[in-house]
């Protein structure tokens, strides 16, 4: 997202953006030139709420709740590093480095999303006051055991992106609001691949993949519902082509590689219903 | 090509003064129009592989569509090279996860195929010429500004598509993506999966397809025009 390019596409359909924006449009230009880096991070900074107010227009109420249900899961996700980074017994080294670099992205998210709903004319959905880590006791040694801490961290992630992209329709078309949601969306893959890859190296899970293999392959029954749903990670049927019909090198694409190459969605009641027990609502 | 001609100049002739001299409710009106002749115009010419023999990815959802199926023929066209013929070095772990992100790739790509029916693009012609394949480092380099790309061009498309189907299916691909991104970071360098694919927020990057294409065009000897697809 480059809010230069916002702007001048505006300025294609609408010759008097900067004027509607601000009538000193020579000092917005110089504001949003100056340097692309701070361009680039200044894009949600009221830029929803600058445009709603130049185009007396609001941001829909389906946006709001989706950037709502977001902050609500980055909360939850940032506290969970947070509390992890501190009490987890996680060696000191590059796996620690790992899960304080995952912990700040989550803040970071969590900061931006309200940014973006503050921008966009909203009040941004408190965190709660407390957690349940352990999930009704599901997880008991969640802060005490480092591999109890990376299965739920890998499943979180996992269920993140499940998450983000079951909501990615009701922001159809909307340029700003759905690029950063895709944009966070893919974050939270790339923490996912990262977890998982982690496992693998340290022994906690010597085949995990960091691509989803055919269902739940946490090893961990109790995150099922994670990779379940509606349309579970096990689908191998996308739009109408079965994708293990489709001739690979030397045979066709196996079950795993099928499931693997795509991620499923979860709707927003499947995740309230799967971390409700973490006090997550 | 008389088609696009007759859409082409009056459009580029009058948009200027259509902007400045009259009201925005009757520019937009004028240039709905316009965008729909240009569209079916386009549309008509699908076939005709016209501007000197470039590949024509079409409009609306279809030209997104086939814009991602463009991507996906690269990227399976390279991991299908770099299993076959595996750097020096290219341990047991390494083969297995190249294997996987070669079926991932074979399988997006072969998905496109189908999905798109008679409206696909042709199979594209690649040129691998600046990748060493005996080259660890020239293979994971660029297989990492592969998928960095992969995701940035998905993401930066995303609200370009206007079936909410077709947007969840683009979805579905670039988190995988983003996996295989992370992956391939790693094996180049511990705690890398993100670095600079994103920006000071953490949200990952993107880009305009225009942007995607001066990239990806550096490996794809089909010249390939994008001109037809939606604008936002």
């Amino acid at each position: 997202m480059n809010i230069i390019t916002i702007l001048e596409d505006i300025e294609k359909v609408d010759g008097e953006v900067y004027e509607r924006l601000s009538p000193r449009r020579k000092a917005m230009k110089e504001f949003f030139s100056f340097g692309s880096k701070a361009a680039l991070t200044a894009i949600p900074l009221g830029l929803g709420a600058m445009l709603n107010k130049a185009y007396g227009q609001t941001v829909p109420a389906g946006v709001i709740n989706v950037l709502q249900y977001a902050l609500t899961l980055e909360h939850f996700e940032y506290r969970f590093y947070e509390r992890g980074a501190t009490l987890a017994p996680i060696p000191a080294g590059a796996e620690k480095t790992a899960i304080e670099a995952i912990r700040d992205s989550e803040k970071k998210h969590v900061d931006f999303l309200k940014l973006v709903i503050t921008g966009a004319g909203a009040t941004p959905v408190a965190e709660k006051a407390n957690y349940d880590f352990t999930a009704m006791g599901t997880f008991p040694t969640v802060f005490t055991s480092y591999a109890t801490f990376l299965a739920v961290a890998q499943v979180l992630e996992d269920t993140g992106v499940r998450a983000y992209k079951g909501r990615a329709g009701e922001l159809l078309g909307q340029k700003v609001y759905l690029t950063a949601a895709l944009g966070i969306h893919a974050v939270e893959a790339r923490h996912a691949a990262k977890i998982r890859y982690m496992r693998r190296l340290n022994g906690q899970a010597p085949t995990m993949k960091p691509w989803i293999t055919g269902g739940n392959d946490t090893g961990i029954a109790a995150a099922n519902g994670n990779y379940g749903g509606t349309i579970p990670e096990s689908n191998v049927n996308q739009a109408g082509v079965i994708i293990t019909n489709i001739a690979g090198v030397g045979g066709n694409i196996s079950v795993n590689a099928a499931t693997e190459a795509f991620d499923e969605p979860l709707t927003a009641a499947e995740v309230l219903a799967l971390v409700a027990p973490f006090g997550v609502s | 090509m008389k088609q696009k001609q007759l859409v082409d100049s009056p459009y580029e002739k009058k948009g200027d003064i259509i902007v400045q001299n009259k009201s925005r409710r009757k520019f937009f009106t004028q240039a709905a129009g316009l965008a729909s002749i240009a569209a079916f115009a386009a549309a008509c010419d699908k076939d005709d592989n016209n501007m000197s023999g470039a590949v024509d990815l079409g409009t609306g959802d279809f030209g997104i569509l086939n814009y991602a199926y463009a991507l996906e023929q690269l990227e399976a066209a390279f991991y299908t090279q770099v299993v076959a013929t595996p750097y020096s070095g290219m341990n047991a772990v390494e083969t297995s996860f190249m294997t996987d992100i070669r079926d991932h790739e074979i399988a997006h790509r072969e998905f496109f195929k189908a999905a798109l029916g008679t409206m696909a693009i042709k199979a594209l012609e690649v040129d691998f010429s600046t990748i060493t394949f005996t080259s660890r480092d020239s293979v994971l380099a660029t297989a990492k500004a592969f998928e960095d790309l992969g995701v940035t061009a998905y993401n930066g498309a995303g609200y370009l598509i206007k079936d909410a189907n077709y947007l969840l299916l683009a979805g579905k691909i670039v988190s995988v993506e983003a996996r295989h991104a992370a992956l391939i970071r790693e094996l180049i360098a511990a705690n890398s999966f993100l670095g600079d694919s994103v920006d000071s927020n953490s949200v990952n990057l993107s880009r305009t397809p225009d942007e995607v294409l001066a990239i990806a065009g550096t490996y794809i000897k089909t010249k390939i025009n994008a001109s037809n697809l939606p604008k936002g």
